[in-house]
C-alpha cells in the first residue's frame, strides 16, 4: 500500500526514519532516538522498531486510484458453451514449451487442432471467454499462420487487452488502424479526412477496407493523391488493388506503367497481364505469339519456338525486366516473360484451333518445352484458367506425373489451386493411389478439409500399403500429421482394422509394425477428438 | 479436474489421455470410483482406478511405473468421466479395482475408529508427552536467545554490513535454527537473506523483518506473561506443531483458492475456504514431499457440506477439514465482497491479534484492475481509492487473466492483502460467470 497515515515529515515519520538511520550505521556509531548508548542499545533499538514497524503497517491506507483504462466494448457474440470452453482451454494448455516434449506416442498433438477449433467456433460467431484471451494471444504470438484466426476470435477485447501488454503488439498490428475503427465507407468527409491526415498503416487498412466493398472508390480514392505519394508507398497502395482486380481499373493502371520507380512499374504490368483484355495483355499476346509457331514439316505437328531477340523500349515499358537472373540466357529470361503475361484463350486461336490439352500434348522443338510449359504454368495460375490448368496437370496417373516431369510439384500445387474443390480432391486422389505419398505432401496441402472422401480413402489405403511395405512410419510423419488434421472425422470406422500390431514379417523393419499401430492410434484418437469438438460447439449458425 | 494434477507436464499428458482412444473396460460405480483399462507403450494395459468418494480428496491408483502423484492416467480417467460421452459406463467394478477399492474403505474405517479412539485417551504415557515437550522447548528457548545475540550482533555493527556478509551467513543461522527444532525462526532468518538484494529500500525492510523477529523471539521468552491466544500464535509461529482444538463447525464451504507453493524440500498447498453462514474464512494447509502434489485438492469453484476444525493461536485462519457430508457440488454463490478501503482496514485490524501476519484474505467488491506506470493496482470503481498489487503477482499470468476478464469494467477479487500489496488468487466477471482462476 502506499501511504501511511502520517505524512512525511511528521515527527512520528521521522522517528522510523532515525531508527533505519541508525541500524544502518549500526548503534555504536549512532545513538537510536529515545535511549542511552551502550549495551542495551541494540536491543532498544529493536523493541522502539518492532513496535514502529507494527503502527506503520497497522496504518497503511490504499493509494490514490490512477486514470481507470477506458472500458472495452461489449462483445455481442453468444458465448461459447461450458464443454466447448472446456476444450479450448485444454488445447491451448497443450503449448509447446509447457513441458513434455520429445516422441508424441499415441496421443493425440492438441496445439494442432486449435487452428480448426478456432475455424469452427469462428463460423459459429461464439465469443472467447475473456479469461482465456492471455493464452489464445500467447499461441497466436508464438505461431504467426494462427493469428487471423485467433484475432477474430478473440476480437475487440483482444485488441484492448493488447494496448496494455506490448508482448502482444502484434494484434494491434494486424488489425486495421490498431483497432480504432475505421470510418464508413459512405462517410466520405471522415474517410477523405483519414486518408490525408492518416499514418500509413492507417491509409493502407483504409484503402483495404474500401477496396474490398466498393472497388471503384478505393481507386479513385488513390488516385486523388497519386501523384504526391512516396514510390515506396505508391508500391503498396497499387498492391491493395490486387483484391478485386477488374477490367475498370485498367486506365489507372495503363498510367501507373509510365510511373518513375521501376518496381511501381513492374507491378502495375503483372496486375494488367492478369487481364486477359487489357491492351498490355494484347500487346503481349502478339510479341509471344510470334515466337511460337507449329511446325509441319516433320512426322508429326510440333511447335518450334524463336525467342526474342533484344528486349525494346516497348516491351521494358510492359514490364519485361530485361536483365536475367545468373545462370539464365537472356533470350529464354524475355521469352519466359512474354508468354506468362499473354492470354491463354489467344494460344487457341494462333495454333491451328487446337484445344489446350491438344496444345500441351505437342511437342515442341530444341529443348524448349520445359521454358514454355513452365511459362504456361505461370500463366495458367496468374489467370486462373481452369482449362488450361487441367491440361498442364494431364492425368494424375500418368507416369511422369510422379517423376521429374516439366511440371514441378510445386507448380502442380498451385495449378491444383485453380480447379474446384472436389476436383482438386479428385486429382490429388487419383495422384496418391498411382504414385503413392512420398511425393503428395505439397499436394496435400492444398486440398479442403475436411477431405473429400475419395481422398480420404486413398490416403488410408496408401498408408496401409506403406506399412505393408516395412517402412517406419516416421517416413510417412508429414502425410501422418496431415491426415490427423484433415481426415473425415466419419471415416473413423474404416481406421479400426489398423489399430493392431501386425506380426512382424522378415523384410518389415524392427519394431515398425508397433510404432505404425501406434500411429494409427494417435489418428484415430485425434479423428475421434474432433468430432468431439465439433460436436460441443453445436451446429454451425446462420449469419445474422 | 485438471486442477488435480502435481506439474504442467502431467496436466498437459492427462488431458490428452482424457479421450476415449486409449481406454477400454472404462466403468463407474455409484459409490464413487471410477477405474479402465489404458493402452499404454507396453503389451499389458495398465489399470487404473480412482476413488472419489472420500471426504479427504480423491485417491489413485494405478498400475504405470510414473512417481507422478496422480499419474497422467489417473488424470485422463478423470477427465474421460467428467466428459459423460458414454465411454465409461455404469458397472460393478472388476476384481482388480473393486479389492483396492475395498481395502481403501477399510483401512479408511480403521483409521477413522482409531482415530476417535485416541484423541479421548492421549497418546500414550502423558508424563513422558511432558517432559519430551519441556525438552523441546528448553532447544527453542536457546535457539531464540542465540537468535537474540545474532540481531543486537547486527544492530550495533549495522545493517550496511549485512550486504556484503551475503547470504551464507544467514543460511548458517537458519540451519542452527532448524537444529533448535524452531522450524517458524528458521524460515524467517532464511527469508532474512535475501532482503539485501531485493533492491532499493532494502534496509527499511530489512530493518522490519529483523525487528518482527526480535519480537518472536520476545514473545517465545516470555510466553509466561502472554495472554493464552497470544501464546499460541507465537508457538505456532515458532514453528511448533499443533492439533486443531476448536469446536468442529459445519458449513457450506465454498472454495476460494487453492495453489501451491514449493521449494526444495516441500510443496505447501492452500486452500481457502469461506463459510457461507458462518462468514468464516479458513485456509487449509496441506503437503506433499517435493515433485508430489499434496493429496487433497478442492478445485476453485466448488462448496462442500463439511466441518472445519480450527487450530489455536490469536488471528490464526487455518482450519483442518473433518467430515464431509456430501460431494462437493458447483458453488451457487459468491463471498460477499468490501471496499478497498475496508480491506486494508481489515490487514490493520488483524495485526492486533498477530502482528507477524504479512496478509488476511479478502474479497474486494467491484474493483478495476488500473495500470499505473510499471505496475498495477485494483482501484475503487466507485471511489477514488486502489490497492496496489504486490510486486510478485505484478508478474505472474494470472495478472492478464484477471486484466483480460475485468475488460475496464469493475469485477470481484478475492486475495490477500497485506503491507506488500494485494495478490489476487480469484475473481468474478460483474454479470453471471464462474470463479476464475488467477494462481
Amino acid at each position: 500500500m502506499n501511504s501511511t497515515s502520517a505524512p512525511a515529515g511528521s515527527p512520528v515519520a521521522n522517528v522510523w526514519e532515525e531508527l533505519v538511520t541508525a541500524a544502518l550505521l549500526g548503534t555504536e556509531r549512532r545513538t537510536p532516538p529515545g535511549s542511552a548508548p551502550g549495551r542495551e542499545a541494540p536491543v532498544a533499538l529493536l523493541d522502539a522498531a518492532a513496535v514502529e514497524t507494527v503502527r506503520r503497517r497497522a496504518g497503511l491506507r490504499p493509494g490514490r486510484a490512477a486514470r481507470r483504462p477506458e472500458p472495452a466494448a461489449r462483445d455481442p457474440r453468444p458465448p461459447l458453451p461450458a464443454a466447448a470452453a472446456r476444450r479450448l482451454s485444454m488445447l491451448l494448455a497443450d503449448r509447446p514449451g509447457a513441458g513434455g516434449g520429445g516422441r508424441r506416442g499415441a496421443a493425440p498433438d492438441l496445439m494442432e487442432l486449435l487452428p480448426q477449433w478456432l475455424a469452427a467456433a469462428n463460423t459459429r460467431g461464439f465469443a472467447a471467454p475473456p479469461e482465456m484471451l492471455p493464452a489464445l494471444l500467447d499461441a497466436a504470438r508464438g505461431r504467426t499462420d494462427l493469428r487471423p484466426a485467433a484475432l477474430a476470435f478473440a476480437g475487440q477485447r483482444a485488441v484492448w487487452l493488447a494496448r496494455l501488454n506490448p508482448e502482444w503488439r502484434f494484434a494491434l498490428r494486424a488489425t486495421p488502424g490498431g483497432g480504432t475503427a475505421l470510418p464508413a465507407p459512405e462517410d466520405t468527409d471522415s474517410v477523405q479526412q483519414l486518408w490525408q491526415e492518416g499514418l500509413f498503416a492507417e491509409r493502407v487498412a483504409l484503402l483495404a477496407a474500401i477496396r474490398a466493398r466498393e472497388p471503384a472508390a478505393a481507386r479513385d480514392l488513390l488516385a486523388t493523391t497519386w501523384a504526391t505519394e512516396r514510390a515506396e508507398d505508391r508500391l503498396m497502395f497499387l498492391d491493395s488493388l490486387r483484391t478485386g482486380l477488374a477490367a475498370e481499373d485498367e486506365p489507372f493502371l495503363e498510367q501507373a506503367l509510365s510511373d518513375r520507380s521501376r518496381n511501381v512499374r513492374a507491378t502495375a504490368a503483372e496486375l494488367l497481364s492478369a487481364l486477359p483484355g487489357s491492351a498490355l495483355a494484347a500487346r503481349m499476346a502478339v510479341r509471344a505469339g510470334a515466337c511460337v509457331a507449329v511446325d509441319h514439316t516433320g512426322d508429326a505437328p510440333a511447335l518450334t519456338v524463336e525467342a526474342p531477340h533484344e528486349c525494346d523500349a516497348s516491351m521494358e515499358r510492359d514490364g519485361v525486366v530485361p536483365k536475367a537472373p545468373a545462370g539464365r540466357g537472356e533470350r529464354s529470361w524475355w521469352f519466359g516473360q512474354l508468354v506468362e503475361s499473354t492470354p491463354l484463350t489467344t494460344w487457341s486461336g494462333r495454333l491451328g484451333g487446337r484445344t489446350p490439352e491438344e496444345i500441351v500434348a505437342l511437342p515442341v522443338a530444341d529443348d524448349w518445352q520445359s521454358e514454355l510449359h513452365a511459362a504456361w504454368c505461370r500463366a495458367a495460375v496468374r489467370q486462373r484458367d481452369a482449362d488450361w490448368a487441367r491440361a498442364l496437370l494431364g492425368a494424375p496417373e500418368a507416369p511422369e506425373a510422379g517423376g521429374p516431369g516439366a511440371v514441378s510439384l510445386a507448380e502442380r500445387a498451385k495449378l491444383l489451386g485453380t480447379l474446384g474443390s472436389g476436383e482438386r480432391a479428385e486429382w490429388v486422389a487419383g495422384f496418391i493411389s498411382a504414385h503413392g505419398l512420398s511425393e503428395a505432401f505439397q499436394l496435400l496441402g492444398v486440398c479442403a478439409v475436411p477431405w473429400a472422401a475419395p481422398l480420404g480413402r486413398a490416403v488410408v489405403d496408401a498408408l496401409n500399403i506403406a506399412r505393408d511395405a516395412g517402412s517406419y512410419p516416421w517416413s510417412f510423419s508429414g502425410v501422418m500429421g496431415l491426415a490427423e488434421r484433415c481426415l473425415d472425422p466419419s471415416e473413423v470406422s474404416r481406421l479400426d482394422g489398423l489399430l493392431a500390431v501386425p506380426d512382424e514379417t522378415e523384410d518389415a523393419s524392427p519394431g515398425a509394425g508397433g510404432y505404425w499401430a501406434e500411429a494409427f492410434q494417435r489418428l484415430v484418437t485425434t479423428l475421434r477428438l474432433r468430432a468431439a469438438m465439433t460436436e460441443e460447439l453445436g451446429a454451425p449458425l446462420g449469419r445474422g | 479436474m485438471l486442477a488435480l494434477a502435481p506439474d504442467a507436464s502431467s496436466r498437459k499428458a492427462g488431458s490428452k489421455l482424457g479421450a476415449a482412444g486409449p481406454w477400454s473396460e472404462a466403468g463407474s460405480c455409484d459409490e464413487g470410483t471410477v477405474w479402465g483399462l489404458c493402452k499404454g507403450s507396453g503389451s499389458k494395459p495398465y489399470q487404473t482406478v480412482v476413488d472419489i468418494a472420500d471426504a479427504a480428496g480423491p485417491a489413485y491408483k494405478c498400475s504405470c511405473p510414473s512417481r507422478k502423484f496422480p499419474c497422467k492416467h489417473a488424470l485422463g480417467l478423470l477427465l474421460l468421466w467428467a466428459g459423460g460421452d458414454g465411454v465409461v459406463t455404469s458397472a460393478q467394478p472388476p476384481d482388480w479395482a473393486g479389492e483396492w477399492i475395498e481395502g481403501r474403505r477399510k483401512r479408511a474405517t480403521e483409521k477413522r475408529a482409531a482415530g476417535a479412539a485416541g484423541s479421548s485417551s492421549g497418546s500414550g504415557d502423558p508424563e513422558a508427552a511432558r517432559r519430551r515437550a519441556e525438552r523441546r522447548a528448553e532447544r527453542v528457548t536457546a535457539g531464540a536467545t542465540e537468535l537474540e545475540q545474532r540481531l543486537t550482533d547486527l544492530v550495533r555493527g549495522g545493517l550496511a554490513g549485512a550486504e556484503q556478509a551475503g547470504y551464507g551467513l544467514w543460511e548458517e543461522t537458519a540451519a542452527r535454527m532448524v537444529d533448535a527444532q524452531a522450524s517458524g525462526l528458521a524460515a524467517r532468518v532464511r527469508e532474512l537473506g535475501a532482503v539485501p538484494a531485493s533492491g532499493p529500500g532494502w534496509p527499511v525492510r530489512l530493518l522490519e523483518e529483523c525487528a518482527l523477529l526480535h519480537l518472536l523471539d520476545q514473545g517465545w521468552l516470555r510466553r509466561e506473561q502472554l495472554p493464552e491466544g497470544l501464546a499460541a500464535t507465537v508457538r505456532s509461529r515458532i514453528g511448533l506443531s499443533a492439533s486443531p482444538d476448536g469446536p468442529p463447525v459445519r458449513d457450506r464451504w465454498l472454495v476460494l483458492a487453492q495453489y501451491d507453493t514449493a521449494d526444495a524440500r516441500l510443496t505447501t498447498r492452500r486452500i481457502w475456504l469461506y463459510g457461507a453462514e458462518s462468514t468464516r474464512t479458513v485456509l487449509l494447509l496441506s503437503y506433499g514431499a517435493a515433485g508430489r502434489a499434496p493429496e487433497l485438492a478442492l478445485p476453485v469453484g466448488l462448496a462442500l457440506d463439511a466441518e472445519v476444525a480450527a487450530y489455536p493461536g490469536a488471528g490464526q485462519l487455518r482450519a483442518a477439514l473433518g467430515e464431509q457430508f456430501a460431494p462437493p457440488v458447483p458453488a451457487t454463490s459468491r463471498p460477499p465482497g468490501v471496499t478497498p478501503a475496508q480491506a486494508a482496514d481489515r490487514y490493520g485490524t488483524a495485526l492486533r491479534d498477530d502482528p507477524w501476519l504479512d496478509s488476511v484474505p479478502v474479497t474486494l467488491d467491484r474493483v478495476v484492475p488500473t495500470p499505473d506506470g510499471d505496475s498495477w493496482q485494483l482501484a475503487d470503481a466507485d471511489g477514488d481509492q486502489a490497492l496496489p498489487l504486490t510486486p510478485a503477482a505484478r508478474s505472474r499470468p494470472g495478472l492478464w487473466r484477471l486484466v483480460a476478464l475485468s475488460g475496464g469494467a469493475p469485477v470481484k477479487v478475492f486475495g490477500e492483502c497485506g503491507h506488500r500489496g494485494f495478490t489476487p488468487l480469484t475473481a468474478w466477471p460483474e454479470g453471471p460467470g464462474e470463479a476464475v482462476r488467477l494462481c
